[in-house]
This record gives structure tokens, sequence and C-alpha cells, in this order.
């Protein structure tokens, strides 16, 4: 589906007007495509006093081939190429006084930013602090980071990743996946890693190659991407769907050289049945993706106890009996990945939605609950939570709620399914092993619920 | 893929099947070929089983009605599948055995080891159906194609008279009577005295199973929608005895007549298709082994002279193929008896429990006995999803095949198809 308005105000005389008018900006995202590099340009690399991850990050850049250059060449000092991305090791923070070298920092190299750029703070999580000034200025970079991306144009992002003391060798695949063209739409989030066990350097182009991966609600929309992206980097796909959408599922299926499964996720007997599968023929499942979700909207006061149930039956209760299954036959893999889908309803709550939107929110905190379970089998859980995705479902929507909708956030336009794809299958890398638990939305940074 | 094996034999696999929910003529599949329905059939099996871009051994279904142009049929609908386009295909042709016949020959071809894997399929359209000119029109067509001046072709187009012009439309009659198909049941009804409440009876309780077993999710890894329809059409799940008892008799003659379209299997669309390998192919794949075939017999008799009725071959099958594995009528535990007419399954087995029928057309010393009714068709045969000639018999060995596998190992299920012609098939599954 195309963005006219992103697409004529990129046009020479779409510029002209849009900039004279202040009407918004929306640039072309920068979006993953295999064969490119991570970046395409250099990184800026500094730290806030005795950060402990600045050496690791530039080997991990240099490793790349990216070109890390001094703060000295980002502030225009010297001739050097402007930065595709601005890196602060914030982990020597001790107290809010220490945040003016951030600044110091900060200002400059982000003033020279390329298009598409990135900028990513790495810093210890508040809750770890020695001390209250300590915790306020860990906490004071999430003001900034959400700042920043709101300030950042030309389609550039700014997160921010807590690292906890031992949890520095998980950072590699994080720091890839903001700084890459997969997180093209993720922008203002705050990642909390975790320490693990990251498995030694992973196949950069097919980081799947091997795994088994279930995506439900396969057949059309953002499922149908999760399972052409997981494919693209090496998963053998079970692509899920009702039996009524199975023509779709086994042409998603086919295209993806995957396989089709028809299973209705609320039947009785869905979970038991998904275990026999996987077991029967693929000897377990190393991913499994809760993407199927319906949405029956209408005001609380005139909600039906059908509209009710069968929102929670599929977008909730089939999550929550899928992986509880999956545990209890021992059929997700050492290692296992299991990425849920919410909404940025099920945080910002939405009009007419409350079935959804307690359905999305339920999911986060099924996700935060079973993240230690989880990690005891070197598994993680996560929640991917998009905000307006531009589908099939949005195309029906009225045009001015649709233009406002895909306009409220930092980049100023929807995303696409396969923003959401992209960020479900870095969550279920191998090397993503120390993000668990988390929630991680992708919305451009849209302004509801934010 | 393992080299095939030379003169061993072996029982051949059922992997599972596919087929797209079934449609009365005329209605969701009125614009489909049969190259449209037997592609995305294969498609969806490909998609089951992950067969995409793999070659194998062969593909075999045909079609009962067919146009000319598709005389490559199923190898065109391999071409235009995602599967090997270096997997062979071949096209076979009878009538409603057609989809048992071609499970027969892949599997026997598997069992001598000249190929690991293979599908058996069959499609139909009889809204799509050709249409041909009479005779004289053809030849009059023939001798002006091949008129090389003005004058030859002048010539033969002023042989062209109105009456010409009138297609000939395929009709399901035999040839050699000029009697609809259920007109022959309906004389084979009458003789052996089956009665109209016990027909429909019958077709009640194929309603009722077909539609209980969709319910409990029996065919979600068996069909794959197909333009907008996800279950069989011609299904009535609320189908009962009062509903059926009003309709009007459209078979047979006079007070007496008991075949009415209730009870009779409508003109229907569909397409059906089944994965048969050896294990150790399955094995390879990680892909389950649902049943084997054990045996399977064809018969045919005399419908035109020999005083037999049109739809009986069957019962002439099932005793050779009994004797042959030591088996009695009552050694199974699932049969499925295609459901052409109520009257035909009825007729069928009065004529197994007949010990003067039994001793004297079939030459046994008594009677093949009656079977538990309660085992026949449970879970819906062609009165309730209908009967796409050449694709009933993917439905019937794929459902099956999944009916034992679901009864653990060891199950034994019978297969009882009439065809036109007076032809008969017959087989055995075992999970």
């Amino acid at each position: 589906m195309s963005d006219w308005y992103r697409d004529f105000a990129n046009s020479g005389f779409g510029t002209t007007i849009t900039k004279q008018l202040g009407l918004p900006r929306p640039a072309v995202l920068r979006r993953h495509e295999p064969g490119r590099p991570l970046l395409p340009g250099p990184a800026v690399i500094d730290s806030a006093g005795d950060g402990r991850l600045r050496d690791a990050l530039t080997q991990l850049l240099q490793g790349e081939g990216i070109h890390v250059q001094s703060p000295v060449t980002a502030d225009g000092a010297t001739d050097g190429e402007k930065p595709a991305a601005v890196i602060l090791d914030a982990t020597g923070l001790r107290t809010p006084a220490d945040l003016a070298s951030a600044h110091d920092f900060l200002s400059p190299a982000i003033k020279r930013l390329r298009a598409t750029g990135r900028v990513l703070i790495l810093a210890d999580p508040p809750s770890d602090a020695d001390s209250p000034a300590q915790a306020a200025a860990r906490q004071a970079l999430d003001g900034l980071v959400r700042s920043i991306g709101k300030e950042l144009l030309n389609g550039s992002t700014a997160n921010l990743l807590y690292v906890p003391e031992g949890a520095e060798g998980s950072i590699a695949s994080p720091v890839r996946f903001f700084l890459s063209g997969r997180s093209a739409y993720v922008d203002g989030q705050v990642v909390t890693l975790s320490a693990a066990d990251v498995p030694a350097d992973e196949d950069g182009e097919r980081p799947l190659a091997g795994k088994v991966a279930v995506v439900t609600g396969a057949a059309r929309g953002i499922g149908a991407a999760i399972a052409k992206v997981m494919a693209r980097d090496g998963a053998h796909v079970v692509a899920v769907d009702i039996p009524a959408a199975g023509d779709s599922l086994a042409a998603v299926a086919n295209e993806v050289g995957g396989t089709a499964l028809q299973l209705d996720i609320t039947a009785a007997d869905a979970a038991q049945r998904l275990v026999e599968h996987l077991r029967e023929r693929h000897g377990g499942v190393d991913i499994v993706v809760h993407n199927a979700g319906i949405t029956r909207d209408k005001l609380l006061v005139n909600m039906d106890a059908a509209r009710w149930n069968s929102v929670m039956a599929v977008n909730l209760q089939a999550q929550l009996d899928m992986t509880q299954a999956l545990l209890d036959g021992d059929v997700l893999k050492p290692g296992g990945r299991v990425v849920c889908v919410s909404s940025q309803s099920g945080i910002a709550g939405n009009r007419g939605q409350t079935n959804y939107a307690a359905s999305k929110a339920g999911v986060i905190g099924m996700v935060r609950a079973w993240a230690p379970q989880f990690a005891e089998r070197n598994a993680t859980i996560n929640a991917v939570a998009p905000g307006f995705i531009v589908t099939e479902m949005t195309a029906k929507m009225p045009f001015g709620t649709r233009e406002i909708g895909s306009r409220i956030n930092s980049l100023q336009q929807g995303g696409l399914p396969v923003d959401v794809a992209e960020t479900i299958a870095w969550l279920s890398q191998p090397g993503s092993s120390g993000v668990n638990g988390q929630t991680v939305r992708v919305c451009g940074q849209s302004m509801l619920g934010a | 893929m393992a080299a095939s094996k030379k003169a061993t034999t072996r029982r051949a696999a059922i992997v599972g099947g596919n087929r797209i929910p079934f449609a009365r003529s005329n209605s969701a599949y009125a614009q489909a070929s049969n190259q449209d329905m037997l592609t995305a059939t294969l498609d969806g099996l490909v998609a089951r089983f992950g067969l995409q871009g793999k070659q194998l051994g062969e593909v075999v279904a045909g079609a009962v009605l067919k146009h000319a142009r598709d005389f490559n049929l199923t190898r065109e609908s391999v071409l235009g599948s995602r599967l090997s386009a270096t997997t062979p295909a071949y096209d076979v042709q009878q009538a409603c055995g057609t989809g048992l016949e071609a499970a027969i020959l892949v599997a026997n071809k598997i069992a001598l080891g000249q190929i690991e894997s293979g599908i058996a399929g069959g499609v139909d359209t009889t809204s799509d159906a050709p249409l041909a000119v009479g005779d004289d029109l053809r030849r009059v067509l023939i001798s002006l194609n091949n008129a090389k001046t003005l004058q030859q072709r002048l010539k033969a187009l002023a042989k062209i008279r109105p009456g010409q012009l009138v297609p000939e439309i395929p009709r399901n009659a035999e040839p050699r009577t000029g009697l609809a198909m259920g007109d022959h049941a309906a004389i084979t009804a009458k003789e052996w005295e089956i009665g109209r409440e016990e027909q429909d009876e019958l077709a009640v309780r194929s309603h009722h199973n077909m539609a209980a077993a969709y319910d409990r999710g029996f065919f979600d890894d068996l069909v794959t929608p197909f333009l907008g329809l996800s279950r069989d059409n011609n299904l009535r799940p609320d189908s009962s005895m009062e509903k059926l008892g009003t309709l009007k008799p459209v078979f047979g003659k006079g007070e007496d007549a008991t075949m009415t379209a209730g009870n009779s299997t409508p003109l229907t669309d569909g397409a059906s298709a089944v994965l048969l390998a050896s294990d150790e192919w399955a094995a390879e794949q990680g892909l389950p082994v649902l049943a084997h075939l054990v045996d399977a017999q064809t018969a045919a008799v005399d419908y035109v002279h020999g005083g037999e009725g049109l739809l009986m071959a069957p019962v002439y099958a099932m005793p050779v193929m009994l004797a042959r594995q030591g088996l009695s009528l009552q050694d199974f535990d699932f049969y499925e008896i295609h459901e052409a007419f109520a009257s035909t399954v009825l007729a069928t087995l009065k004529a197994w429990e007949d010990e003067d029928f039994c001793k004297t057309k079939l030459g046994l010393d008594a009677p093949l006995g009656s079977i538990d009714r309660s085992k026949l068709n449970v879970n819906g045969s062609s009165l309730a999803a209908g009967h796409p000639f050449a694709a009933t018999g993917g439905r019937i060995v794929a459902q099956l095949a999944k009916t034992l596998h679901e009864a653990g190992p060891g199950k034994r299920g019978l297969i009882s198809i009439c065809a036109a012609g007076g032809q008969g098939v017959v087989a055995i599954l075992e999970s």
C-alpha cells in the first residue's frame, strides 16, 4: 500500500509546498535489505563518564565493517563523513551532573546525523542504582531519548538500552537491530537487557537458519509478513490460521517454502493438536509467534458477551493455553523463543476497544510474568506492540481517521507489516537471549500511550 | 531422495490428503475449470506437506467429464502447481472409480519399488462441462478445414443444417442403455426391495456424520478452502427424516419409486488428491504415515445383457479380495461404501447378506454376512459431500486413512466404490 502523502512530500514540488506550509515531511524509511551493510555510513561513539561498554561497542561495529569516528570528528572540527549513527555509552553515569557530558557529545553529533540515522544510548537500569542521584541520572536518559526521538527528522530514530551489570554479553544483537534497517519503525523505545548465555556469532544473513517457527494468523496481513521475514532469515515456517482462511494460508506457506496448518486456535483441543503436530513433523519447535488476533469493536456500554469473549479467547487465552501446552509437552526446544503480538491499544487504550485493549494489555503482563521461567530454559518470551500499521484492515478506515492515525507519530507515517515482522524476527534470533520479558513497540514513537 | 529399490514389494503408505470443498453443479465453482481445481488441490497438498519444488515419483489423476484440450490434464496441473516441474504425471479414467484406481496405481508402483512417492487424485466439473458438436456438423467442419479452395469451402459450408447446431451436452447416462445412472439404480433398488425410509435414514446419517466431523475439526487437514467455500455446499447439518420425507422421487417410476434428490447424490464440482509414499520416504521427509494400502480389486458386471445391476460390480470384487487376504467382511473397523445413491449402498449390503445371491452369483459357500452399521461412513460420505465423479476416490482414501490413524495402529478399513459402465473398485487400508 503506497503512502501517497509521503511520496508527494518527497517529490520536487511537494518538498517546496510542505516546507513552505510547515506540513509534516515523512521520510522514506531505511528498511533492511539482505546484503546491505548494517549502517549506510560511519558511527560515532562516546561515553559519559567511565563507560564500560565503549570498547565492546567499537569492536562490534568494526566487526561489522563500520567505520567508528571519534567525537572530535563528529562535532565538525575535522572533515569526517557525516555519521549514520550516534551512540552514547552512559554506563558511567553517577549523578545528574554527569549528564552534561552527554549533552556535550550528543548536541553537535546529532546535528550532523544523516537521514535515516540512528541514535542509541546504553546505560545501567535505574532500578540497580547505588543512590537516588544515580537513579535520577539514569532515569533522565529515558526522557532524553524520547525527546530526541521527537526532534529527529528524516526518518531517524532514537532508542535506549538499559544494560544491567552482568548483561554486557547481551548487547550485540540489540545494538545491531537498533542500528539496522530492521528497526526502521521502532522509535523512542526503552529495552532492558538481562544476563544470558549468548551463542557465538551467528550467520548474519540467515540468523534463523535451521529453526522451526510457528506463526499464527499467518494467512494475511502482519502474519503473512512475519512468515516471509522468518523464512528470509532461514526458518522453516509452520503457518497457522483458521481453516476458513486455508487457501490464503496455503499460498503463504507455498511462497515461503513452509507448511500450512489449518487450526482454530480457540478450539478446546487446539493446543494439544499444535503440540502433536510439532512433535510429529518437526520434533519440536524453536520459535512461536502468537500473532493471531481479532477485533470486535463496540463501546463498553453496548458490548455484548460474545464480542468480549471472542476477543479474549483469540487474543489472550489462546496464547496462554498454547504456550503452556508447549512448555508442558516439552516441545519448545532449549533456547526457544516466544513472541506475542500485543498492541498500542493495550498500552494507550482505545475508545471502542475495551475488549481488545484489555486482551492486548494482558499479553504484556503475561510475557513479563513468564520471563523468569523462560530464562531458566535459556529461552525468552517477549511482546511487540504495533502502532498504526498499514494493512488491508486500515485501508478500510475512513480517510480522515486513517490519515490522522498514520501521522501522529515521530516518523509521521504508518508502519508496514514488515516492520513488525523484522522486530519479531530479531527477538527470535539466538543472539537475542538477553532480551526477555520485554514489550517493544513498533509504532514510530506514536503519541498514543507514549 | 533414496534410489528406488529393485523388485521389492512393500505396502505403500498414505501420508495424507487434500481436497477442495465440493460444490453443487453451477454454484461456487461454476467458472472454475478442471485444471483450476486440480492445481489448487495439488497446491493445498504441497502447502500441507511442504512439497514446494520437490520432484515426486509420479502424479496420477483424471477427470470423467473432460475437454479435448485437457488431454494432458494432470501434467498441466503439475506444471501449474508448486511441485517441481520435473514431476511426471499421467491421466487415468475409470468413471467414478478414477480416484481410487489412481491411488491403486501409485501404490502399486511404490510397492514394486519403482517410485518412492506419488500423488493420486481426481477432479470433475459438471458446470464447466465440455460441449460437443454432433457427428454431422463435426464432419462438415472437418471437411471445411481440409478444403483448399474457396469453392470447396463454400461447398462444405453449404452442408450445414440448422438442426446440426444444437450441441451435444454430456449426460449422466449409460451409452449402451440410454438410461440415467439413477434410473439404473432405481431398477436395482426395486429388485432388492430397498425402502424409501432406510434410504432417507442413510442420507440423514451421512449429513449428520459429516457435519459433526467438520465441527470437531476432522477436516482441518483434509480440506483447503477454494473460491470462497470452506465446507461442501451440499452438506445439510440440519437434514432430517421429516425434511427428506417431503421430497418427490426423481428416479424410477410409479407408486413404489423411492429415490429422491435427497437420497441420491447431486451433480457436483470438486477435486481431491492423496499423497502416497514408501515408509522410508515419509520418514526422510518427517511426514506421518496414516495408513497403508493393503490390497485392491476391480470387477465389472454385464448390466446390458447379463441381468446384473449397473452399480453392483463392487459386490463381485469384494469376495475376491477378501479371499486373497484371508479376511471376512466382518474383520474391519471401518467401512467406506461410496454413496452414489443410498439405495446402492443398501443393495450392496443386502447382496452380501443374501445366501442365495452369494451362492449363485458370487459362487460362495456362505453369504459374506452383515456388517456393523455403526462402522459405516462414520465421517459422512457422498450423499453429504456431493460426488464430483473422479474426485470421490481421493476423498474416501484420505478420509478413511485419517479415521484409521485416529483409531490407533492395526485398524482395518474397507472401501467400495461403484462406477459407470458396470464397474467397481474395492480396497483395504490398514493403520
